[in-house]
């Protein structure tokens, strides 16, 4: 059986979960077995995840479950993988998927790749994976030879695909551990998808000259239903937030779209955005090398560029 | 407090990637090698601010070959007391764990730091298999920290906002950006690493079930597109009809 950690938030399943469930569910296909998922704390809706192909939907519906401890999760869903006989266990490479990922590994003592990106291939008792590595600049391929393997999947690495009806939901009675770490506060920004889940971000750096005229890109991600980001210098001198960060050291994204308006592209910031699907920069300088890794570029100026783009969405939407 | 930093050695991040002729392994003719910039810039001197306060010994770990010892010096020249490298190829993440947490076992560590991950293979399974193997709470993507007496107040970074956790050590950390600020060694510094102690330690045996088969180069990206930046209608049409990502 393929076992599928489905991580929720505040009680609702993100993307993410739909994501893993569905490249569970194609796992399972591949090996001739069951897709079954994991659902831990309090959640909504957990039979939901049936449609994306989770046969069975195994709920531990303890409230302790709810506040976060990479130690007391990875117990709970190791166990429950051991219970259930479970040969390949997927998670999400979020935050707390990657917190748990390598305890997974250690305490099912199993093969593990954390970050991959496209559907395993079955050789055997062999399943191989690959992820993307160096920044972008290579694939790695990986094979776990082990009996019990361990997944975590990038996001947005594949659509999550309705297949089926409702799942059966099933409560698992496994004890839960004391936690030996306290949750104090959880700060998040509301409103807005976060960065690392967005599928339409628009970033922008120091060709805006002034945290001042951010009020063009705003609108343009607010036309488009995008969220907005910045790129390190920006971020430095506080024009916008930490979190909009992204690159190398900031966060590394994959939106179906990137738009990069008046940043020029030095490798640092690629690493962290060149797996997005589509990338538009807009920059007045032809030779910004952001342009190489760019689908589609505008040269010009972006106080004129930014207005009329999203003028053009705001007529694209009225239309569709 | 007894504080053990993590340290890892990656490609430059703009080192150009070339493959061996069997595309098993990387070509490593002219890769420039760092020591990891979140082990370096976050995790070590966050280590040295908590000493530097509360008193007590930095010591890096590294899993490598002999070569690794000018990296291990530059973290030593940083400010680090003394070095520990475990003398083998580090192969996979799990045996890379299992060597650190060998070590770690039984020194009674207060604090092991890591960065949040490499920056050339991304996992960030390491800190949360070491934590693990040693049976301690892990805390990730650290981007503040707190530190009175044994107990820790830390910032760890989450999807859109961070959290603040509690926690007693011993215990594992893994440093986000804004964990502390960079420091560039200086000549005493250097001089002074020249004599600081590096221990070598031969490697414990690990059976490993992760192996690496070998590596692309994705494909060429095709040339960008551009469009006349009076005509942004036409942007959007190719954005919905060509790339439908609108």
């Amino acid at each position: 059986m393929v076992l599928v950690f489905a991580e929720s938030q505040k009680g609702q399943f993100k993307k993410a979960a739909f994501e893993a469930v569905t490249y569970g569910y194609k796992t399972a296909q591949a090996l001739g077995t069951d897709c079954a998922a994991l659902v831990l704390g309090t959640v909504n809706g957990t039979e939901m995840l049936g449609k994306y192909g989770a046969n069975r939907i195994y709920h531990i519906a303890d409230s302790s479950l709810d506040q976060f401890d990479s130690q007391v999760h990875a117990t709970v869903v190791a166990t429950a993988a051991q219970q259930l006989g479970a040969q390949v266990v997927i998670l999400s490479h979020s935050m707390n998927g990657k917190a748990i990922t390598g305890r997974l590994a250690v305490r099912l003592n199993a093969g593990s790749v954390a970050g991959v990106n496209s559907l395993p291939v079955v050789e055997g008792n062999v399943l191989k994976v690959k992820k993307s590595v160096f920044s972008g600049k290579a694939i790695a391929e990986f094979a776990m030879n082990s009996s019990v393997k361990v997944l975590s999947l990038t996001g947005n690495s594949l659509p999550p695909e309705e297949v089926g009806g409702a799942g059966m939901v099933e409560t698992l009675a496994i004890p839960v551990p004391a936690s030996r770490t306290t949750v104090k506060d959880v700060k998040r920004i509301e409103g807005t998808v976060p960065l690392p889940e967005a599928e339409l971000v628009v970033s922008a750096g120091r060709g805006m000259k002034g945290p001042e005229n951010w009020a063009i890109v705003e609108e343009l991600a607010d036309v488009l239903g995008a969220t907005t980001a910045c790129s390190r210098p920006v971020a430095d001198a506080h024009w916008r937030p930490h979190h909009e960060h992204v690159g190398q050291t900031g966060i590394a994204i994959r939106p179906n779209l990137y738009i990069a308006i008046g940043i020029s592209g030095a490798i640092q910031h690629l690493a962290g955005v060149n797996n997005s699907r589509t990338i538009v920069v807009i920059n007045k300088d032809p030779e910004a090398p952001f342009f190489k890794a760019a689908d589609y570029g505008v040269v010009g100026d972006l106080f004129e560029v930014i207005p009329k783009l999203t003028e053009a969405f705001r007529e694209f939407k009225a239309q569709s | 407090m007894k504080l053990l930093v993590c340290v890892s050695k990656t490609p430059d991040t703009t080192t150009k990637i070339a493959l061996s002729a069997d595309a098993k392994a990387l070509d490593t003719n002219g890769v420039q090698y760092i020591l990891n910039p979140y082990d370096e810039w976050y995790a070590l001197v966050r280590a040295l601010e908590l000493k530097e306060a509360q008193g007590g010994t930095v010591t890096l770990i590294n899993v490598g070959p002999v070569t690794n010892d000018a990296i291990i010096r530059k973290g030593l020249a940083i400010g680090a007391d003394d070095a520990v490298r475990i003398n083998a190829e580090p192969t996979s993440a799990m045996y890379v764990a299992q060597q650190i947490a060998a070590f770690a076992k039984d020194a009674a560590y207060d604090v092991i730091f890591l960065g949040k991950e490499t920056i050339d293979y991304n996992g960030s399974e390491v800190g949360a298999m070491i934590a693990e193997l040693l049976d301690m709470p892990f805390i990730s993507y650290a981007s503040h920290m707190d530190m009175n007496g044994n107990i820790a107040t830390i910032a760890r970074d989450i999807e859109g906002g961070t959290e603040a956790v509690e926690v007693h050590a011993p215990f594992v950390i893994s440093a986000a950006k804004g964990l502390a600020e960079q420091r560039i060694p200086n000549m005493k510094g250097i001089m002074m690493a020249k004599s600081k102690p590096l221990a070598v330690v031969e490697p414990i045996a690990v059976e490993e079930a992760t192996s690496l088969v070998g590596y692309e180069l994705p494909k060429p990206k095709s040339a960008v597109k551009l469009i006349d930046p009076d005509n942004m209608g036409e942007l959007v049409r190719l954005l919905h009809e060509e790339a439908k990502v609108v």
